[in-house]
Parts: C-alpha cells; sequence; structure tokens
C-alpha cells in the first residue's frame, strides 16, 4: 500500500530542494541525485500494476506536455505518469497551435505561464531549449529531449532497467551502440551510467561519432563485434532514416550488414547480453526481430519503467518550493 | 574653419613613425600641423590636456557591420558611426552585407552621404565581390571603387567559387583594392552553430570543424599566389590558419590577415548555457587556437585588429542557440579588450598593439590616417591605458546590446577621439 506520505518518509527531507527546479538533464546531477530518482520511482511501479491505477500525489497540479516533435512513446509515457499522479494535464502539439504562427518559444510559455500552470513538459528540435525555458519561468521544467543535448527521463528509465535486471549498475560495462553523434539518448545514458560507476562503451560508425567524445571516460568499441565481447549490455540506438539522406553512411542494408545486432554475432560469446532499445525501433536495420523479440530483451520492460521514472521525476520536482530566480530582460 | 586643437603633454605613441615620447599634438585644418614639446596655440585654440594619458592616430576598423540600408532596427550608419567614435576608432570599413547588397555604385554612394551626415568616425564603403553577394557574378568594381568603396568582400558568406574567386583577385588589381574573404567551406560547415569539439558534444550543437575555415584559407592563398592579387582574410579563428599565413608571408604571397578581439579573448567554452552572445561565425575556437592568435598578432602573422562589429536585436538572440544568428558588437570594446588582454599580460607593447589598430589597417587598405606625421590627417585618439571600467551595454553607443562582455572589467578606454580636426566624443560627456 502506497501514499505520498510513505514516500516522503522514505526519503527524509525536502525532496524537492535536492534535485533543483527543472530537470534539463543528468550532467548536472551528482550520482546521489540520481539514485534519488531511481529509488523513488521503485514504489511508483507498483501504482501500475493495481486496479485502480491513481494516487493523489499530484492532485491540483497543472501540467503541459508541450511537445514541438512528434513523440508517441514519450509523450504517453509522461501524460500516463502525470494521470496516475492526479495531475490535470494538457498536451500542447507545434502544428495547428500559436508555434505554427510563428509565437516564439519564449512567448508560447509565457502565456501559458499566465494561465498559472505548475509545471512544463517539454520535447523541442533545439539542444538547449528546455535550459532555455528554465531560466525564463517559474514553472517546473522536465526535459522529454532537446535536440541532440539530452534526455534524461529515457537514461533514468535506462538505469532503472539495469537496476532491476543486475541488482546494481556499478561495475557493469553498458555499450551504446549506433548514431551516437546525433543521440540525446547516449549524451544522458554517458552522463547517467558513469556517475553511478558503470562503464561505457560507444560503438558506431566513425562518421556518427562526435569529436571529443573520448574526454567523457568512454571506451571506443570501433566494431560491434568488440562491443558484444566487451559488454554487460547493450543499449542499440535507433538509425535515423536521415542519416542515410545526409551522407553519413551509404545505406541501411551495409549498416545492418556492419553493425546490426544480431543473433549469429550474440552466439559468438558464451554470455547472455541484456539488449536495450529506446525506441521506436528499425527492425533489421540496427536491430534483428529474434533479438528484439528475444529471451534476453529488456525493450518492454523498459517502457514500463518509465511510467515509474516519470512518475518519481514529476512528484520529486513537485514536492516543495523551487528555487526560481528570475532571469529577467535583455542585460 | 575649424578651431585648432592643441594636445598637451600626453605620451605620443605613432607607429608610423616609430616613435613614443611626451610631447604636444597641434592640429589645424584638419591636418596635423606639428608635434613637439612647448607648442603655443594660436588664439581660440583648444587645448586639451593629455598628461598620463596616450596621443595615437585614431584607432581604424576595417571590418564592421552597419546594418543600413535594410536592418536599421539593429544599427544605422550613424549609430555606428558614434559607437566607432566612443571605442576610439576614427574610421571604419563597412561590410557590405547589407540590404539591398552594397553592389553597386547607388548604394555605396549612399552610405558615405549617410556618414558624412552622422559627421562621427569616418565610414569607408567595401562593395560585393558578387552580384547580391550569391557568388555568382562580380560586380562592378570600377564604379564601386569610384563612388568610394576601398575594397571588395562577400563577407557573411564565402566565396565557394574558386573561379570566381580568381577572376576577383585578378580584377581588383585594377584598382589596386584588397579582396576580403569570410573563409569558410559550406559544406562542412552547414547546420553548424558553434566549434566542433567537446563542448559542442557535451551541448549537441553542430560543430563547425577548424578545417572549414584552413581549407578556404589555403585555397585563397593559391590564388593569391597564382594571381599577384592581394588577398585580406578576415576573422581568423584556428591555429593552423595562423600556421598557413605564416609559410605564405615566407614565400612573399601578398595575404594579409585580421583577428578579432573576441577570437584572443574568448574559446568555445563560452557558449556554455547556450549563450547565443558567443554565437559568432566563425566560432570561438580552443584555448591552442585563441594562443596562437595572440602570438600571431604579436608577430605580425595577423596583421590587423578588426572588431567584426556585428549587431543584432534583443529579440534575436533571446532564443534557442541553433536559431539565433551569429555575430557581436565590438566597436565599444575592441580597445579596453586589446590593451586588457594583449598589453597588460605583457604579450606586446602599447605602440605594437597600435601598430594593429591603426597604422596597418591604414597601409593594407590604403586609407588616410594611421599616422600622426605633419601634414597627415587629424584623427586622434587620446586614450588613459590605465583607466579601470566595467562594461555596461546599457550604456553603448551602438543600437544593439549583444555582448558576451557584459560586466567584464577591462583596463584601457578612449578619452577623445577627433576626426578631421573636430572633437567627435568626449568621454566627460558620456
Amino acid at each position: 500500500m502506497l501514499d505520498t506520505s510513505c514516500v516522503r518518509s522514505l526519503h527524509g527531507v525536502n525532496v524537492t530542494a535536492s534535485l533543483g527546479k527543472d530537470l534539463v538533464g543528468l550532467e548536472h546531477l551528482s550520482a546521489d541525485q540520481i539514485r534519488l530518482i531511481l529509488d523513488t520511482a521503485e514504489p511508483f511501479k507498483e501504482v501500475s500494476e493495481r486496479p485502480i491505477k491513481k494516487v493523489p500525489a499530484l492532485r491540483g497540479k497543472t501540467i503541459v506536455n508541450l511537445f514541438f516533435e512528434a513523440s508517441t512513446r514519450t509523450r504517453i509515457s509522461f501524460e500516463f505518469a502525470e494521470k496516475r499522479l492526479s495531475a490535470d494535464t494538457v498536451n500542447v502539439a507545434a502544428s495547428g497551435s500559436s508555434v505554427s504562427k510563428g509565437e516564439t518559444l519564449v512567448d508560447t510559455a509565457r502565456n501559458l505561464e499566465a494561465m498559472r500552470i505548475d509545471m512544463v513538459v517539454i520535447r523541442h528540435h533545439a539542444s538547449g531549449s528546455a535550459e532555455f525555458l528554465g531560466k525564463r519561468i517559474r514553472s517546473n521544467v522536465i526535459n522529454a529531449g532537446d535536440g541532440k543535448h539530452e534526455h534524461p527521463t529515457q537514461a533514468l528509465l535506462d538505469l532503472l532497467t539495469l537496476r532491476d535486471k543486475f541488482g546494481k549498475i556499478e561495475g557493469l560495462k553498458v555499450a551504446i551502440c549506433g548514431d551516437i553523434l546525433h543521440s540525446r539518448v547516449a549524451r544522458s545514458n554517458i552522463w547517467g551510467l558513469t556517475k553511478l560507476g558503470a562503464q561505457v562503451g560507444v560503438c558506431g560508425p566513425a562518421s556518427l561519432m562526435p569529436r571529443g567524445i573520448d574526454e567523457l571516460e568512454v571506451t571506443r568499441l570501433p566494431r560491434i563485434e568488440d562491443a558484444i565481447q566487451w559488454a554487460d549490455a547493450l543499449n542499440i540506438l535507433r538509425l535515423q532514416l536521415e542519416r542515410m539522406t545526409a551522407g553519413f553512411i551509404p545505406s541501411l542494408r551495409e549498416y545492418n550488414r556492419v553493425f546490426g545486432v544480431t543473433t549469429e554475432r550474440l552466439s559468438k560469446v558464451s554470455r547472455n547480453l541484456v539488449i536495450m532499445h529506446p525506441g521506436p525501433m528499425n527492425r533489421g536495420v540496427e536491430i534483428d526481430s529474434d533479438v528484439a523479440d528475444g529471451p534476453h530483451s529488456v525493450i518492454l520492460p523498459q517502457v514500463t519503467n518509465g511510467v515509474a521514472v516519470r512518475m518519481a521525476v514529476l512528484y520529486l520536482l513537485a514536492g516543495g518550493s523551487p528555487d526560481w530566480q528570475h532571469s529577467g530582460g535583455a542585460e | 574653419m575649424i578651431r585648432p586643437i592643441l594636445i598637451q603633454g600626453g605620451r605620443v605613441i605613432d607607429p608610423s613613425r616609430g616613435t613614443d615620447g611626451v610631447a604636444d599634438v597641434y592640429l589645424i585644418d584638419g591636418k596635423v600641423a606639428a608635434v613637439g614639446s612647448n607648442i603655443v596655440g594660436e588664439e581660440g585654440t583648444l587645448v586639451i590636456p593629455a598628461a598620463g594619458k596616450v596621443v595615437a592616430p585614431g584607432l581604424i576598423d576595417l571590418h564592421v557591420h552597419l546594418r543600413e540600408p535594410g536592418q536599421e532596427d539593429q544599427e544605422t550608419v550613424a549609430t555606428g558611426a558614434m559607437a566607432a567614435a566612443a571605442g576610439g576608432f576614427t574610421a571604419v570599413c563597412a561590410m557590405p552585407n547589407t540590404d539591398p547588397v552594397v553592389d553597386n555604385q547607388g548604394t555605396v554612394g549612399f552610405i558615405v552621404s549617410q556618414a558624412q551626415r552622422a559627421a562621427k568616425a569616418r565610414v569607408y564603403p567595401i562593395g560585393a565581390i558578387s552580384l547580391g553577394q550569391r557568388g555568382e557574378k562580380l560586380a562592378e568594381f570600377g564604379e564601386l571603387v569610384g563612388a568610394g568603396a576601398v575594397a571588395v568582400s562577400d563577407d557573411g558568406k564565402p566565396v565557394m567559387s574558386s573561379h570566381l574567386m580568381r577572376t576577383a583577385l585578378e580584377y581588383a588589381r585594377t584598382f589596386g583594392i584588397p579582396v576580403a574573404d569570410h573563409c569558410e567551406d559550406l559544406a562542412l560547415a552547414e547546420g553548424g552553430a558553434m566549434h566542433e569539439g567537446i563542448v559542442a558534444t557535451r551541448l549537441g550543437l553542430k560543430g563547425i570543424p577548424a578545417a572549414a575555415e584552413e581549407i578556404m584559407v589555403a585555397r585563397d592563398i593559391i590564388l593569391a599566389e597564382l594571381t599577384g592579387g592581394h588577398v585580406h582574410l578576415c576573422h581568423m579563428s584556428t591555429r593552423g590558419s595562423v600556421e598557413l599565413i605564416r609559410r605564405a608571408k615566407e614565400r612573399g604571397i601578398r595575404v594579409t590577415a585580421e583577428a578579432t578581439p573576441h577570437h584572443f579573448t574568448l574559446t568555445h567554452e563560452a557558449c556554455e548555457g547556450y549563450n547565443t552572445n558567443a554565437k559568432m561565425n566563425p566560432p570561438l575556437r580552443e584555448d591552442a587556437d585563441r594562443e596562437a592568435i595572440r602570438q600571431a598578432l604579436r608577430d605580425g602573422t595577423l596583421d590587423v585588429i578588426a572588431s567584426d562589429h556585428a549587431p543584432h536585436h534583443y529579440d534575436a538572440k533571446e532564443r534557442e542557440f541553433d536559431d539565433a544568428p551569429n555575430g557581436i558588437l565590438g566597436l565599444e570594446t575592441a580597445l579596453g579588450l586589446a590593451i586588457s588582454e594583449l598589453v597588460e599580460t605583457g604579450l606586446m607593447s602599447l605602440s605594437d598593439l597600435l601598430l594593429r589598430m591603426s597604422t596597418q589597417p591604414a597601409r593594407i587598405f590604403n586609407l588616410p590616417g594611421g599616422s600622426l606625421g605633419v601634414g597627415a590627417p587629424a584623427d586622434v585618439l587620446v586614450f588613459d591605458p590605465k583607466a579601470r571600467w566595467t562594461v555596461d551595454p546599457s550604456r553603448f553607443h551602438s543600437k544593439s546590446r549583444n555582448t558576451p562582455f557584459g560586466g567584464r572589467s577591462l583596463t584601457g578606454r578612449a578619452e577623445v577621439t577627433i576626426v578631421r580636426g573636430r572633437v567627435v566624443y568626449q568621454a566627460w560627456g558620456d
């Protein structure tokens, strides 16, 4: 039996102050803050297993899901998390709103705030947009993916899933495979995993590897066979089709032949690698179907954990008075 | 009849003659009439006491954007010329990427007449290399020069066609003007918002590699050698570019180059927190690049300091980093940054700095000024090389406020700026 006071007493003191006003990324969180979110997510898992999937933790709070980019999984996961915490939610998509009439991001947000909302969940194509917004409005801002920067709740649900599977994160070897250059999931995972003591490998074509990645305490794994040899778990990123037209790789067919995670390649090692994917999958490109649907895939548990992790983040951010500072005008 | 001016007892530094010592400077009829000791002015002379100050030929900036015609909400010729005077500049060269582009004699003439009306710092138009800066067809250099243009450039955009660049360098020789290029391989730089490196990787922003600049620097040097034309390379930002220029100069190729105060002061780390006032093109680079630029200014590989003054409206910078425009203001912070970063650090003398900010710019673009020799134009700067001040963008004379230096403490500030024998700026009236 879970109620909100139980969560609060679980962690003692004012939990909000320890997370700050916004969640824009994992880079600037400490290991303790990340563990706090994961620990808070644990009891929330059970809420989604009940016949009546609701706790009153955020009753009376209003939350806007501001999605400037198409999203199915993340948007629905946030919406379920909000509703299961009894918040009132509104979804705004960029198309068909004032955004399509040329309104700037900051004007959109200030107008929403003028309606006295409590939180904004934002997904935006520009890196830094969540931080930009967080500095300019007093509501809590949660980053649901900003450009190529970060997607913190995805990395948190990945961490929770790994912890479920292995019992701990510390000492694990996790290889992130694919388009590291354009991936916000990769960046958030690198921060989260390294802070919790895991070793991170990155594997993908050199043309999709960002400059300076070696400075982030990661191990370069040039070929997918190297990643399979090295890792305890593979986090396989989605290869976006536009990377091919932009000339980063020659073809999807070749990508699958050189970098695809296949049963045949996995069978070369005696260990069973845990298989993760943030979705949506390109079956037959970065991952073969029998791997995605195989016994060591945790792709669907990742999705289940996504709701719990987002409930934890919403709950922690909503719990106290934000240390908001108005950034104000020009200079 | 202009009232004569006597600047008394200042430390007179004139890099054009290699002199540095206490003297009086006497200006009559828009010219330097005498430099010496115990000069007595005629009746009615305006006396400017300058003990403890430096008296120097006025600063000359080969690279500014004054936004007029077309974007007068950001800057005008008049506000830009006033900002220049307040920064100690007696002349600036205005890049042609306005709307319409300065690719015809009518627009050149318009800028000249706006500058005359403003009567602050001199403003020399730079004409476009290609019609509409589209990189296709040469503009009419002869008519541009006839109307007052002092150089040609497609700045803001590179000349991607090597054929066009070759032709421009050859054709410009007829008129004795330099061709100034903004070096950027557009295919390598496409979509980039900042320097390609660890900071861009962490921020998730698309990077512009140093190679995007260096490839075009190398090409321009090769074409200058081929044509015998004078290529002037704008706002150099990488150590690789510096090395290419150094080798070209050793071989006697006609190449000159500039560095901006922001490239010798800041690095890509200034972009942290998605600070759009640190977004510029070329982007702020790494520490080793900044150091190479400083050394190149000291040894003369880079000839001049130019501000790349680029005003933008507040709204345009108050947005997502990817969507914000490139560029920052430069005129009102250039002298303070140069003294603080290059002179106070012991890298170069004040005389060497004035060579890079006044005498050399005049020589490279063949402009009046850059000297306090008798008969030189009475374009003079009096500045306090020890004055400590804090950058307050709200007090800028520019129409815009986009600077990453707000709140920064600088040493060295213009006190009196004289153009054509008239005081156009004095700090105590500010």
